[in-house]
């Protein structure tokens, strides 16, 4: 009965410029993990996950899942696609009777991959935040607003970030980036 | 041959064509429009805002009053200075009459913005920003150097001096190139800093051009350490005439042959009360115009001049010529006891009043000044910002000085970041010993009408009088009693001179008096600029559902709710909205639709006192509900109106899925976290924003039932097994999905939830059972004000309860308390004259009532205050009552039920009959199909 899964938000060519690459990651799994740090369950659930719960504000810790920090009691668990169950079922067993909330959020965002060495130039177009790889690289991750939509940036390796957006701001997050990217593209006016 | 007649000997340049005022010229790269205008000879630029006076260009970079000018092509653009334009090829433009006009055609250029941080941001790009930059980001800091000027220098192409043994130009080039060649260091030309606001936060205008990929981009700086070198503006002397064509600051002439290789006149007098202007006296005599007197207002004169003859002690007490200066009176000051004017023919007039440091930045910033006697100057003070002043912005008046205090500068500004400023010397200049200079605002006169103090603005020390002769006393009154200091120039030359002037009038000092509070924009700055990419498609997110494709492409027309766009009805070929509705709203009574529900706000609460806290913060009890039940909520703000509304879910025994109305799935959200952490952070709950989790159809009609049973073979949809307001996970269209019946319309029917993925399968699916007519907002509104159900925020305003509502049923008696509840027991909320929300039928069954109309109690109008029973919130054409009805909050509106009431519509009283608040089906007799 079902066919493909639509690509939520974009639909988009991917750009692929020696400079820049804009594509879509489309269906990772994402789970929302709430507790408190302090529980007993929290050392539990990083031993589950094969990396403890990051708690520097605006990091994330990475095994065969990245676990971003998104607040001091708040944390995304983002790992490949189809695997929602598993990881759910891993963090309810880790956590036991501990007061954890685990919520799959995979179809609540959609992620946008922005790389390339003028990367950090289309973002700043949009972004407030100071994205030097002394400030803001690999491990740091950011709920912020790039343009005016609201999203989760990830800095990973080789100028490489994760732009991870609610699908219904997906569309307008992709017109702007195609829009404001179009002067780094080669042969394209400064 | 150059057919420029104002061209310095020698001077060359790639030709330019331009069109000014209608008629065609030359000019050469390099030049902006104000000295390729001198160069060719044209003096009046422009006329004067509220007297209509010829003016010249006075000023030559961002100070300048006067020559404002309309660009006609490439593009339309209202109001620039003639003296910041660059001279393009085939440039079109005309002076104006101190107003601009915009253009009434799009404009086609893009607009842009960036974000950038940086450890050290030097603001100027003149001796000392040059050096403060070289020194900081030897550090290794990250510098941005941001310079409002096409090449760098700031006065050093102006006054041709030498730095480090060479012109000045040249080392700024080097030192530019130096600064180029630092990883970490941004250099921005052509971008003037306009605003300093808190935390270091900086906003600058880049101004790229036509062919670059935008025309101006908005710079949102954030710096560690700010180094403000942005030099000194020279003042005018408020005397009779200094408005003509032809009087000139003494620093722009000297500008207009040193940079730009042209001369701004024949024969000048230079009228001084400095001995900066007699550099300028220099170079323009090298350059080939003739200096036929200075006069100097000091009775000793200046130090070092060899030219002309110097009348000092004396005035400029008179400008004569219309279109331009043809001669100049000069009188010996009346203190001196000398006696005998003089006219001196001349065709420019330099003047230099004094130098004011250009403190607006840190003005802006909160950094307070103070008068300094001996410079006759606001310096900059103290300040709560981490911010440096360097070089002429804090005084400084030579060059070598201003070299060595803008590398100190930058040296403390990069270790104030952390970083180790290398050892690296100054830059040298030789700098040549000056006599004090005095300090002069006006020439004493018995007629003041024609000494002017703003020129942009045509203000007058005659105005200024009329000002502290009623009594004000306060620069900021003055201001704005006169207008002085208002115009795009934020009265760069005429602010201080205000002030002088007034405390002159007065009879005190300057320093008691200070001068206008600084606010941006330092430099003018379009709106398009500040917009950016915020303009047509992008101007706003544009949120839509995963089932929005289909929507367009069944030619949907859609409604804006907040930012989403939801499909409000689905035209059929030939239909409008009114015909489509009542289709669509039969459609539901009589068989089956479906809607996108997908927008509505979803959290997920999980945790042991996730009852707790929905029964504190819903008006009903929810701490009962079975899991597998739904119960319907009402949020109402502490004073007792209603927030929001909603269902609440049980999942599991703590677990729970609140809904909220499209508009406030944020805000509910925040709600619940903000009582959690502030209020009640003893429960053990957590709430996560599921919205866009999961889509969901809403299928409602008699209908519904069957295309349910179609979808999902193995759920039990029976009336018992499947009973109202409870929900069930079920495979729908193979689709994992979760059920719930529950009702916006009053008739059978469910809102089926699965992966925001699937919700296209889902939609299709349903779609594809061929017994599903779409249906959109609009129908919606119809179906539920039928049944009486709000909408909160159509039908409720922040001052409407619950029992307004008429949903007493939702306060729950048996909870101690929830929030709202006090307040509904307060005597205002119970008073019988309360707004309620009733029906209303009109009389005449196809009169549409206008939303927003008043109700009154007569069929005539009284004489005014009338006094008003309340409004209509809702109203539309029912199908299912064959005619049109509205909803109303109408004061005792329960009482009124059978009453006659009229909505003035226009001249007339349209009368309308109040009815219960539910107009079908009442016994909900339809709620089982």
């Amino acid at each position: 009965m079902m066919g493909e899964r639509p690509s939520p938000p974009a639909r988009f060519e991917p750009v692929a410029d020696g400079d820049l690459r804009i594509a879509e990651v489309s269906f990772l799994t994402q789970v929302n993990l709430r507790l408190d740090p302090g529980d007993p369950a929290a050392g539990d659930i990083g031993r589950a996950l094969g990396v403890p719960l990051p708690t520097e504000p605006g990091t994330y810790g990475s095994a065969d899942v990245d676990v971003l920090w998104l607040g001091p009691d708040e944390w995304l668990i983002v790992g490949e696609p189809g695997r929602e169950r598993d990881l759910e079922t891993r963090l309810r067993t880790a956590a036991g009777t501990g007061h954890v909330a685990v919520t799959d959020v995979s179809a609540q965002r959609t992620t946008l991959l922005v790389a390339g060495p003028k990367a950090r130039d289309l973002l700043a177009h949009g972004c407030a935040l100071d994205l030097h790889p002394r400030v803001f690289g690999p491990g740091r991750c950011a709920q912020t607003m790039l343009a005016r939509a609201q999203v989760l940036l990830v800095a990973r390796d080789g100028d490489e970030f994760l732009v991870l957006v609610r699908p219904s701001f997906a569309g307008y997050l992709v017109a702007w980036l195609l829009d404001a990217a179009a002067e780094h593209l080669s042969g394209q006016p400064g | 041959m150059t057919r420029q007649p104002f061209r310095r000997d020698g001077h060359r340049g790639e030709t330019l064509r331009f069109r000014f005022d209608g008629r065609d010229y030359e000019g050469y790269r390099g030049d902006t429009l104000a000295s390729a205008l001198l160069a060719n000879g044209v003096r009046a630029v422009a006329t004067s805002v509220r007297l209509g006076r010829p003016r010249g260009v006075f000023a030559a970079w961002t100070e300048e009053p006067n020559a404002l000018v309309q660009i006609e092509h490439p593009f339309p653009e209202p109001m620039l200075q003639a003296t910041t334009v660059e001279l393009y090829d085939g440039l079109v433009a005309r002076g104006l009459p101190g107003k601009g006009r915009l253009s009434g055609e799009a404009d086609p250029a893009r607009h842009d913005g960036v974000y950038a941080h940086c450890d050290v941001l030097v603001v100027g790009a003149g001796p000392a920003g040059l050096s403060a930059a070289l020194s900081a980001a030897g550090s290794g800091a990250r510098v941005v150097l941001a310079d409002d000027r096409p090449v760098p220098g700031g006065s050093l192409p102006d006054t041709a001096e030498t730095v480090d043994g060479l012109p000045g130009a040249e080392w700024a080039a080097a030192a530019l190139a130096e600064l180029d060649g630092h990883p970490e260091v941004r250099v921005l030309a052509r971008t003037g800093v306009l605003g300093y606001y808190d935390d270091n936060y900086l906003v600058a205008v880049e101004r790229r051009g036509e062919r670059a990929s935008s025309r101006e981009r908005l710079w949102r700086i954030r710096a560690r350490r700010v180094v403000l070198a942005t030099g000194a503006h020279e003042r005018s002397v408020a005397f009779a005439g200094n408005d003509r064509p032809g009087v000139m600051l003494a620093s722009a002439a000297r500008a207009y042959v040193n940079r730009y290789g042209v001369l701004p006149g024949r024969r000048a007098v230079v009228f001084t009360a400095n001995d900066s202007a007699y550099a300028a006296a220099r170079d323009l005599t090298a350059a080939g115009v003739e200096v036929a007197a200075v006069v100097d207002v000091r009775r000793g004169g200046g130090r070092s001049w060899d030219g002309s003859e110097v009348l000092a002690g004396h005035l400029v007490t008179g400008v004569d010529g219309q279109d331009g200066v043809s001669s100049v009176t000069v009188s010996p000051d009346p203190r001196g006891g000398l006696a005998g004017d003089r006219e001196i023919e001349a065709d420019l007039l330099l003047v230099s009043g004094g130098w004011n440091p250009v403190v607006h930045l840190f003005g802006q910033a909160g950094g307070r000044l103070r008068y300094d006697e001996r410079l006759g100057a606001l310096l900059p003070a103290a300040t709560r910002q981490a911010v440096e002043v360097a070089g002429a912005a804090r005084g400084l008046s030579t060059l070598g000085r201003c070299l060595a205090d803008g590398a100190a500068a930058g040296a403390r500004a990069a270790e104030a970041a952390g970083f180790r400023a290398g050892r690296r010397s100054a830059a040298r200049a030789e700098d040549v010993a000056a006599a004090l200079a005095e300090h002069v605002w006006l020439v004493p006169a018995a007629d003041y009408r024609g000494h002017f103090v703003d020129l942009q603005r045509d203000v007058t020390v005659a105005d200024v009088m009329r000002a502290t002769r009623a009594g004000l006393r306060s620069v900021e009154h003055v201001k704005r009693y006169t207008t002085a200091g208002t115009a795009h120039d934020q009265g760069k030359t005429s602010g201080l001179l205000t002030s002088g002037v007034v405390a002159h009038l007065l009879e005190v000092d300057v320093a008691e008096l200070g001068t206008t509070t600084f606010r941006a924009p330092y430099v003018p700055v379009s709106f398009a600029t500040l917009a950016g990419r915020d303009r047509g498609a992008l101007h706003d997110p544009v949120r839509v559902t995963p089932l929005h494709g289909w929507h367009v492409a069944r030619g949907a027309l859609f409604e804006n709710v907040g930012q989403w766009k939801r499909p409000r009805y689905y035209p059929r070929a030939g239909e409008d909205m009114r015909a489509a509705v009542l289709r669509e709203c039969a459609a539901v009574r009589r068989g089956a639709g479906a809607m996108d529900v997908s927008t509505l706000g979803k959290i997920d609460l999980q945790g042991p006192d996730a009852a707790e806290l929905l029964d504190r913060l819903y008006t009903a009890m929810m701490s009962t509900l079975p899991v597998g039940a739904i119960r319907y909520g009402v949020m109402c703000q502490p004073d007792g109106t209603v927030f929001d509304d909603g269902t609440v879910t049980r999942l599991a025994e703590d677990r729970f899925l609140a809904t909220t109305t499209t508009g406030n799935a944020a805000a509910v959200l925040d709600w619940m976290e903000e009582w959690l952490q502030t209020e009640w952070p003893s429960l053990r709950v957590y709430c996560t924003s599921v919205t866009e989790q999961w889509a969901t159809v809403a299928l409602a009609g008699p209908g519904s039932r069957a295309v349910l049973a179609g979808l999902a073979p193995g759920l039990a949809v029976d009336g018992e097994s499947f009973p109202f307001m409870t929900w069930r996970e079920a495979r729908v269209a193979g689709i994992e999905a979760r059920v719930c019946r529950i009702s916006f319309s009053g008739e059978l029917a469910y809102e089926i939830n699965v992966s925001a993925w699937d919700g296209l399968a889902l939609w299709e699916a349903v779609q594809g059972s061929g017994a599903v007519t779409p249906y959109g907002t609009e129908t919606m509104h119809v179906l539920r004000a039928e049944k009486g159900y709000p909408i909160v925020g159509q039908d409720t305003d922040g001052t409407v309860t619950p029992a307004d509502l008429g949903l007493g049923w939702v306060l729950s008696g048996k909870k101690a308390d929830y929030v709202g509840k006090r307040s509904h027991a307060r005597p205002g909320d119970l008073r019988p004259d309360r707004k309620h929300l009733v029906g209303l039928l009109p009389d005449d069954p196809d009169r549409l009532l206008p939303e927003g109309a008043h109700l009154v109690a007569t069929a005539r109008l009284p004489e005014p205050p009338v006094p008003a029973l309340g409004h209509v919130t809702s109203s539309y054409r029912s199908a299912a009552l064959g005619r049109t009805f509205a909803l109303a909050l109408v004061s005792g509106g329960r009482e009124r039920v059978g009453d006659r009431l009229y909505v003035p519509v226009g001249a007339e009283q349209v009368p309308v009959t109040v009815t219960r608040h539910v107009l079908y089906d009442p016994e909900g007799a339809r709620r089982d199909g």
